[in-house]
């Protein structure tokens, strides 16, 4: 169905190409992942799918890229409309109108469908994709994972057979992603659609795949069996990671395969204790927590409450930062915790509440004073970022926090070593970029950062970088928050976990027995390893490798 | 109440019936017929200076608007054009201070300052009250037209219109349109950003500009290229094969047209009688016709369909008229009573009201009422905001009181049932409130009879 015959692809400008001589093909009805670091080509391999590439963006593809036998380069995006569909990131980004109604009918009006049966294709769409209830709802008043299904369900309408999906299910919470992707697998096995995904979170959708296209960077790419690709991708979920730790080969790619084949594990490990083991490679253990910083108390906020109109955002909730600790942030989108680090910045409204910091009264301090003690990154990092390069924003924050210059370059060239200050920070990666803000807000050297959603757009190795960086800063005394739907991540780093939903706080605790016994939020070992409270391979390779050397000794 | 109920037909449908206003069931109005409605008010605002009459217009459009709209992102961008309309009317009097101007009565002494020889200008100088009006005349007239086009732009949905243009302008509306969905989304990306940049420390009033715009800026080019990309893989602008020959005719029936056009637009505005003045009126009425066909022949090139189209309906010609009415009685009054319209400012006198001025103004607030309200989920009905905005909540629009009516109280199957004997199959509670029937009972004060008779 889709067929990449020695596509080599450079950017207008560029010295280097991004993709060198792409050849593979994806079967009528295939489940096709793409995946890699982040700025390898990901995207520029599936915009070349519907012909966005090069026609809309411009640069030199050479060798031939066919969909359905239509080749692209005698074909602009808008003739494949009725054969290829693309969703992006943002749902909201791409829609042209502004109903559910409307959305799904507006690739149709294009193609120049009777008005009949548009009319029955909408209705079909609706109740395929399991949106019937909002049909007449505004797009942007829907949740992310409905947007996602409408977005889907628009293409699908206007008869596309092949989806282009890249990241569709990075936004959102763990259980809309579940429904976007249980409605794509619907999509390929009842209607034969043949899927193409790049995803930067495996986990999520590696068991569901029947091929891998694997993008390892210099524009080199491979392609096969899931399986196969993933005994050596460089990137890949824990699961596999597991895998790879324990020899199984080939690698299992659910949870269900990888405990079928973890029981002698579980029996090996059942004498070991999760808890004196590092679960991210320079993380502390629960066992030895770090200690007690005699200058720092951390964050404590009592009865908070956020309202927006008739919405009760945040519903008195007592929330706790103690310093020198992460502090998890879970929930599905909505449940209040974007509003409950925005009012903890002094920047976001609050109805009532009283919070401190090392015994420092913040509610209705001025901004500024606020800033002192509380600095939040926002969940679009970009926003903070204005000037027009890296050092200029540095030294702005140097100036700005009171600090010798150059404090704010040193930082960041801690948290992402090699960023080139003169970029614009707008044509950073977004992990570069999400570590310059991060700087930035961390020049002034505050007792408490909050972060929300650092982890969005961010891959495995730059998922780590930033985890070892706020182990660091927790190190320091620092109390770190980070509201996060990335059960692997809070599984590395995370020392407390408060989940929160419909305003509320409902559940505290330390993230060994949260994280572990949560359907939801729990991550893949912990699934796997059940019921012994492992939360990250890195624990166990810990564990085997003492283990095995206390063996070398005997 | 089973009193009331007795003499009025029960059931909503019955209800419904008996009015003739069967029209305002909530859906959303013809963009078009908002905007020319908006236009019709727009010309009658520039046909006068008059402040009241001014006053009472914008009046009329911000009542319809704030009844009229929805909770869409293009509905709330009507308070920005009326604090445009304000910033207007400030430099219009501001500049005829910095500049001075003549007048007898003098408000404030202020010195005269001579600029230097390569600017022979003379700022400030006593500010009269002539001079002042003047300039808030002027600035009221301006501000009040670019109201208008506010409201039409919070009324109309922007992307309806865009299926309302003609198939050979298909592409020129969606750049106008993609263009006015700008604005609001602008207001929208301000307000995030501006929110972000409290998060930072050494933001002064000296770097808003660069601290917000920037931001903005680069987040809306991003924005609507992803949009373009969106739209383009989703074949918009696709065409048809037409033969040359058709394609050839269309161009030349375009350029007749236009150049009928501009003979038309010449001899209509031409002053001097050199040209006869029926000349105008043909040249333009034919070139319209040529122009219509030439559209009608481009239009098969682009073979689209519309989605449920937007209908024109007897509420949008009403919306229409509403917004003519002003128009013309403003027009008629500014020549017929210059005095009126053009309120002197020297001598200095007293703007007045006439009644026929009134009426005509009067009927621009109509729409408020005799147009249907927007759909339910278009906005009235209150959704929560996105946890992480503060974007301020639009107000919502009440509900039509003509509808109230809609839902008598015996809709309610108990009263309907504590009027009907219990000997009734089970069925007939059911069914009274969904159907029509005869009202037997209209003079009757006794509980209307059981449908058991009639089932």
């Amino acid at each position: 169905m889709i067929r990449f015959n020695q596509v080599t692809f450079t950017h207008s400008g560029a010295d280097r190409p991004t993709l060198v001589g792409v050849d593979f093909e994806v079967p009528e009805g295939e489940f096709a992942l793409v995946a890699g670091r982040t700025g390898v080509g990901k995207s520029t391999l599936l915009g070349a799918v519907n012909g966005h590439v090069p026609h809309f963006t411009g640069g030199r593809l050479a060798g031939r890229v066919e969909v359905a036998g239509l080749d692209t380069r005698q074909h602009q995006p808008r003739d494949l409309a009725h054969l290829v569909g693309v969703v992006g990131q943002d749902p909201l980004a791409g829609f042209v109108t502004d109903s559910v109604e409307e959305e799904l009918a507006y690739g149709m009006e294009q193609l120049g469908v009777a008005p009949s049966v548009m009319r029955a294709r909408v209705e079909e769409t609706l109740d395929l994709l399991g949106i019937a209830d909002l049909r007449g709802r505004t797009l942007r008043t829907l949740s992310g994972g409905q947007q996602q299904r409408v977005a889907i369900g628009s293409v699908l309408a206007a008869g596309a057979r092949v989806l282009v999906l890249d990241e569709p299910t990075s936004a959102l919470d763990p259980t809309s992603a579940e429904e976007v992707l249980a409605a794509l697998l619907r999509l390929v096995h009842d209607l034969g659609v043949t899927c193409l995904i790049a995803e930067h979170r495996l986990e999520r959708v590696a068991e569901y795949a029947d091929r891998m296209v694997l993008l390892s960077g210099g524009g080199a790419v491979r392609a096969g069996s899931v399986a196969e690709i993933m005994a050596d991708s460089p990137i890949a979920p824990p699961v596999v990671e597991l895998g790879r730790l324990a020899g199984w080969s080939p690698p299992p790619l659910s949870i269900r395969q990888a405990r079928r084949l973890a029981g002698p594990w579980r029996q090996r490990l059942a004498a070991a204790d999760p808890a004196r083991h590092p679960r991210a490679p320079d993380g502390p253990t629960a066992d030895r927590p770090r200690p007690p910083d005699s200058d720092h108390s951390g964050l404590s906020a009592r009865g908070l409450t956020v309202v927006y109109g008739q919405t009760v955002a945040v519903r008195q909730v007592d929330f706790d930062l103690p310093a020198g600790q992460i502090t998890v942030l879970m929930g599905r989108n909505g449940s209040g915790k974007s509003s409950l680090l925005w009012a903890l910045s002094g920047v976001g409204p609050v109805r009532a509440g009283r919070w401190s910091v090392d015994g420092q009264d913040l509610a209705g301090a001025p901004a500024e004073t606020v800033r002192r003690s509380i600095r939040l990154v926002p969940q679009n990092a970009a926003d903070l970022l204005y000037l027009d390069s890296v050092r200029a924003e540095c030294a702005a924050a140097d100036q700005h926090g009171q600090r010798p210059a150059g404090t704010c370059a040193e930082l960041l060239d801690r948290l992402a070593p090699g960023v080139d200050p003169a970029l614009n920070p707008r044509d950073l990666s977004e992990g570069q970029r999400l570590c310059l803000a991060v700087a930035v807000q961390l020049t002034s050297q505050p007792p408490v950062l909050l972060l929300d959603e650092p982890t969005r757009g961010l891959d495995y190795p730059a998922k780590a970088a930033l985890g070892s960086v706020l182990t660091g800063l927790a190190g320091q005394g620092r109390a770190i928050c980070v509201a996060t739907h990335d059960a692997e991540f809070a599984a590395a780093v995370a020392d407390r976990v408060v989940v929160m939903a419909t305003g509320e706080s409902i559940l505290t605790g330390p993230a060994t027995s949260v994280l572990t016994t949560s359907a939801i939020f729990a991550s893949q070992v912990a699934k796997v390893m059940s019921p012994q409270p492992w939360l990250t391979v890195a624990q166990l390779a810990d564990a085997v490798h003492r283990d095995a050397t206390a063996q070398e000794a005997v | 109440m089973s009193m009331s109920t007795a003499t009025v037909p029960t059931g909503p449908v019955a209800s419904v019936r008996t009015r003739p206003w069967s029209h305002s069931l909530p859906r959303a109005l013809h963009p078009g017929a908002w905007w020319l409605w908006a236009l019709g008010c727009a010309v009658a605002a520039s046909r006068t200076t008059n402040p009241l009459i001014l006053a009472l217009l914008v009046a009329a459009v911000s009542v319809v608007v704030a009844w009229r709209r929805t909770e869409a992102p293009w509905a709330m961008a009507f308070r920005l054009y009326l604090g445009l309309a304000g910033f207007i009317v400030l430099v219009r009097v501001g500049f005829r201070i910095l500049f001075g101007a003549d007048g007898t009565t003098i408000l404030i002494g202020l010195p005269r300052i001579q600029l230097p020889e390569p600017f022979a200008i003379t700022l400030f100088g006593p500010v009269s009250a002539e001079a002042l009006l003047s300039g808030l005349y002027g600035g009221c007239q301006l501000g009040a037209m670019v109201i208008c086009v506010g409201a039409a732009n919070a009324l109309a949905n922007p992307k309806r219109l865009l299926a309302a243009v003609p198939g050979a302008l298909y592409e020129f509306g969606a750049v106008l349109v993609v263009a006015l969905s700008v604005f609001p989304q602008l207001a929208e990306s301000v307000q995030r950003v501006a929110r972000a940049r409290r998060l930072r420390s050494g933001q002064g009033r000296r770097h808003f500009l660069r601290q917000v715009m920037m931001p903005v800026l680069a987040d809306s080019l991003d924005r609507s290229l992803d949009l373009a990309a969106a739209m383009d893989s989703r074949g918009y602008g696709r065409r048809g094969e037409v033969a040359a020959g058709a394609r050839h005719l269309t161009s030349v029936l375009l350029l007749l047209a236009a150049g009928g056009m501009c003979v038309g637009a010449y001899a209509a505005l031409d002053t001097s009688g050199a040209t006869p003045g029926w000349l105008g009126a043909v040249a333009l009425g034919t070139s319209a016709v040529v122009a219509g066909t030439a559209f009608r022949l481009a239009g098969w090139r682009a073979r689209r369909t519309r989605y449920r189209p937007d209908r024109w309906r007897a509420a949008e010609a009403v919306a229409v008229v509403c917004g003519l009415v002003p128009a013309v009685v403003l027009s008629w009054l500014s020549s017929a009573d210059p005095t009126l319209a053009y309120p002197s400012v020297s001598p200095l006198v007293w703007p007045g009201l006439t009644v026929p001025g009134l009426i005509g103004l009067l009927v621009a607030v109509l729409p408020a009422w005799a147009t249907p309200p927007p759909p339910d989920s278009a906005g009235s009905k209150p959704s929560p905001p996105p946890a992480d905005s503060t974007s301020p909540k639009a107000v919502p629009a009440p509900t039509d009181p003509t509808i109230s009516q809609a839902t008598p109280p015996s809709a309610d199957p108990t009263s309907s049932e504590a009027a009907s004997p219990p000997a009734g199959p089970a069925d007939s509670r059911a069914t009274p409130p969904c159907r029509p029937r005869p009202d037997p009972a209209a003079t009757d004060p006794a509980p209307p009879a059981p449908e058991a008779e009639e089932a």
